[in-house]
Order: structure tokens, then sequence, then C-alpha cells
């Protein structure tokens, strides 16, 4: 194989290792599911946005009721729910359990938080009458129920235990990560952003 | 993906979202309008750690790490145009 030949063929075997260590964590089919509620959930927060823009008064008194230290609680429960589901993943299907159940234990945090929060707002809500809670309530309602539905997702996962595979585990996972994403954006919007 | 990195980046988002809590709580209002481009810019950071590290996206194929991120940037963009847009438009 003379030099030129060489270089292409080195090159070649090159791309093909670099291609093949490039994979998707978790199920294809979720990873579009995540697409679109990145879609959804990017079209919430721009209604926010603009309405705040337009009422300013309103929502700067909406986010005053807003407990912010609450709010950076959950953001670290998720947090930490990210942190044990990547552990699991990284300590794999025979060992992964007490991780996922760390995972669990933070959404049932999370929840209880919120739903506090949640009835300490109610007697001040009027979601036909105010723009802010009605965008208040529909974009942090919507993410409390992916937050239970990928607490289901990996409670059902540990319950399971090693007979889960990887690509199961990796999947669950995935779910909460999305959850994570869009609380990240969502706290930062509605508690903070001011 | 190594513990140690995990625990690393963990620390990292926990670390990023008390200076975000304590900036937007600490300082008085009116706040500075630089304090919220802070905290967009700290949510950005966080996200791009959760969704490259956490979701894997960083030893993924690039049209994937593209459409997550430029997720997590464009819609940042697009809520501060919208907000002066409303803002303009009131």
């Amino acid at each position: 194989m003379d030099r030129r030949s060489r270089i292409h063929a080195d090159s070649l075997v090159g791309w093909v290792a670099l291609v093949s260590e490039e994979r998707l964590s978790g199920d294809l089919a979720l990873w579009l599911v995540v697409l679109l509620e990145l879609a959804t959930f990017g079209l919430g927060f721009v209604a926010f946005a603009a309405m705040r823009g337009a009422q300013p008064v309103l929502f700067a008194a909406g986010q005053a009721r807003l407990d912010a230290g609450a709010g950076a609680v959950n953001t670290a429960l998720l947090i930490a729910g990210s942190w044990a589901c990547a552990r699991g993943v990284a300590a794999g299907p025979q060992q992964a359990r007490r991780w996922l159940m760390g995972a669990v234990a933070a959404g049932l945090g999370f929840m209880a938080l919120k739903g506090g929060e949640y009835a300490r707002q109610a007697p001040h809500l009027d979601v036909e009458a105010s723009a802010f809670d009605a965008l208040y309530v529909g974009l942090t309602g919507f993410h409390f129920l992916h937050v239970l539905a990928a607490t289901v997702v990996l409670g059902i996962l540990a319950v399971l235990g090693r007979r889960v595979s990887l690509h199961a585990l990796e999947t669950g996972a995935l779910l909460w990560h999305l959850v994570d994403l869009l609380w990240l954006v969502l706290f930062a919007l509605v508690y903070l952003w001011r | 993906m190594s513990p140690r990195r995990i625990n690393a980046v963990a620390l990292a988002l926990l670390a990023a979202t008390a200076l975000g809590a304590l900036l937007a709580g600490g300082l008085p209002s009116p706040k500075p309008a630089w304090a919220a481009w802070v905290v967009a810019a700290l949510s950005i950071a966080k996200g791009a750690l959760v969704a490259l590290v956490f979701m894997g996206l960083a030893q993924a194929p690039p049209l994937w790490r593209r459409l997550v991120l430029g997720w997590l940037v464009g819609v940042w963009l697009a809520m501060g145009v919208a907000g002066w847009l409303g803002a303009a438009t009131a």
C-alpha cells in the first residue's frame, strides 16, 4: 500500500471508530419525546416572558409571592436525583437499585415541597383573571406531572432491580434528566428572572 | 462516565444554583438588568452540563447535541426577545 492509500485507510478507520463511539444514551423513541417536550415547554416559556413584558406589575407581584428559597431546594432535589440516576447508570443494572431509590426519594421530596407551595398559593390564585397565575399553574403543574411520571418509572425500575437492562436503565434516567433540564430553565424564568 | 466526574458535575450544579438564588434574593429591588442575564447564563450553563454529562450528549451524534444545546440557548434568546416585544407593545 502506498503512502497516500495508507493515510486514506487510516483516516477511514479513525472515522469509523469515532462514529461507532458516538451513541445516544437511552431509547430513540424517548429522545423523540424529549424533542417534543422541549418544543412544548419552550413555547410556554416564551409565552411567560412575553406576558411578563406586557404586564410587568402583575408579574412582579406574582413573582414576589413565590418562595425562591423553596424553589432552590427543589432545584437541588432534582439535581440530586440526576446525580443518583447517573451514578446508577454508571454502576450498571446489578448495582443500580439503591441509586434509583435515591432518585425516587428526591422526586417524592420535590413533589412534597411543590405540593406545599401550591397549598400556600391556592388562596391567592385566580387562573381566569391573572395571566401570571394561569402560566404559573400551567407551566409548573405540567412539569409536576412529568416529575410524577419520572418518579413512577424510576420506582418501577428499582423494584425490577437486577432484571432491568442497561438500555432500560439509561432510558429511565433520560426521563429524569429531561425533567431536570426543563426545571433549570423554569426555575430561573419563573422564580429568579425579575 | 466515571463516578468522580458525575460527582463533580453535581457539585458544580448545586453551587451554580446557590449562586443564582443568592443573586436573585440578595440584591435589593428593583434588581439591575445584569442580574437577570447572569441568572439566564447560569441556567444555560447548568442546562448544558445536564445535557452533555448526565444525558450523555457529549458522546452522542453531533445532531442531537446541537438540537438540545440549540434549544437551550434559543429558548433564552426567544424569551429575551419576547419580553422586549411584550414590553414594547404594552
